[in-house]
């Protein structure tokens, strides 16, 4: 019984502090490391909310290919510590404040709309909803599963067109 | 089994969004302010996932597909256009892109 809150509590503490040395860090590569932390306790957080498809998908798309592109552009654009200049200032002074009160915000509402309802804990749905969830894929949300096929290779078109050198 | 609240996810979640806007408003490159809109788009995923959950529905879960299909176009796009920019540029501080300032 005990386990699940211990693995939780450690996730959510890993996700936290991945985001806040984003934040902190200086070199574009130590937030993208911070970033690949986040998304793998994300994952385990996804494992635990009994979704296993979702955190194999977090894993190979975003942990995997998203974050390899990132990590790929670093290193060819040689990118070093970001300059901090008199804007930053600003930025810090009101951003940081209005950040704050956003996460209090959205923390208070949803901590707060989601008290009155029951939650559905089936032990059945950990082990179907990967069939369900290909089911409602290929059946209910056929169209939109196509169209996102379509946006693909637009974005894949559109990023061949602007990384290429002009003649 | 589960014996944690799905309110807890939620806060998570809330806290994560709010990180991201704090590093999406902080952050001076345009590499990393591309990093913290992702970490954004992991916080509603979170969210998406647990209300799927707290629901007994799988709608939730086909959401987070399509988002993170999005997130990956979003994602080869805009490294593209951040190429275009330090070729352009030589510089990938988000100051230094100033064409269109009023």
């Amino acid at each position: 019984m005990i386990l699940p809150l211990i693995i939780f509590a450690l996730c959510a503490l890993l996700a936290v502090g991945g985001a806040v040395a984003l934040i902190l860090a200086r070199e574009p590569i130590h937030s993208a490391l911070a970033l690949i932390l986040v998304m793998v306790s994300l994952a385990v957080v996804y494992l635990l909310l009994g979704a296993p498809f979702v955190a194999a998908v977090q894993i190979i798309v975003y942990a995997g290919a998203v974050m390899v592109l990132f990590v790929f552009v670093i290193m060819l654009l040689n990118t070093g510590a970001e300059e901090h200049t008199s804007f930053s200032k600003i930025a810090k002074f009101v951003g940081v404040p209005l950040g704050l009160v956003l996460m209090l915000w959205i923390g208070h509402w949803m901590f707060h709309a989601q008290a009155g309802s029951a939650i559905g804990t089936a032990e059945g749905m950990v082990q179907s909803s990967t069939t369900e969830l290909s089911k409602m894929l290929f059946q209910q949300y056929l169209f939109p599963f196509e169209a996102t096929s379509i946006l693909i290779l637009i974005a894949l078109l559109g990023a061949l067109v602007m990384a290429r050198k002009e003649e | 089994m589960n014996a944690i609240p799905i309110s807890w996810y939620l806060v998570l979640s809330a806290i994560l969004f709010g990180l991201g806007v704090i590093a999406f408003v902080f952050k001076r490159n345009v590499i990393t302010v591309f990093m913290s809109i992702e970490l954004m788009l992991n916080a509603v995923n979170l969210a998406f996932v647990a209300f799927a959950r707290a629901h007994d529905q799988l709608d939730g879960l086909v959401f987070v597909f399509f988002v993170i299909v999005v997130a990956a176009a979003e994602a080869a796009v805009g490294l593209a256009i951040v190429i275009m920019l330090a070729q352009n540029r030589q510089s990938l501080s988000v100051e230094r892109v100033n064409l269109l300032k009023f």
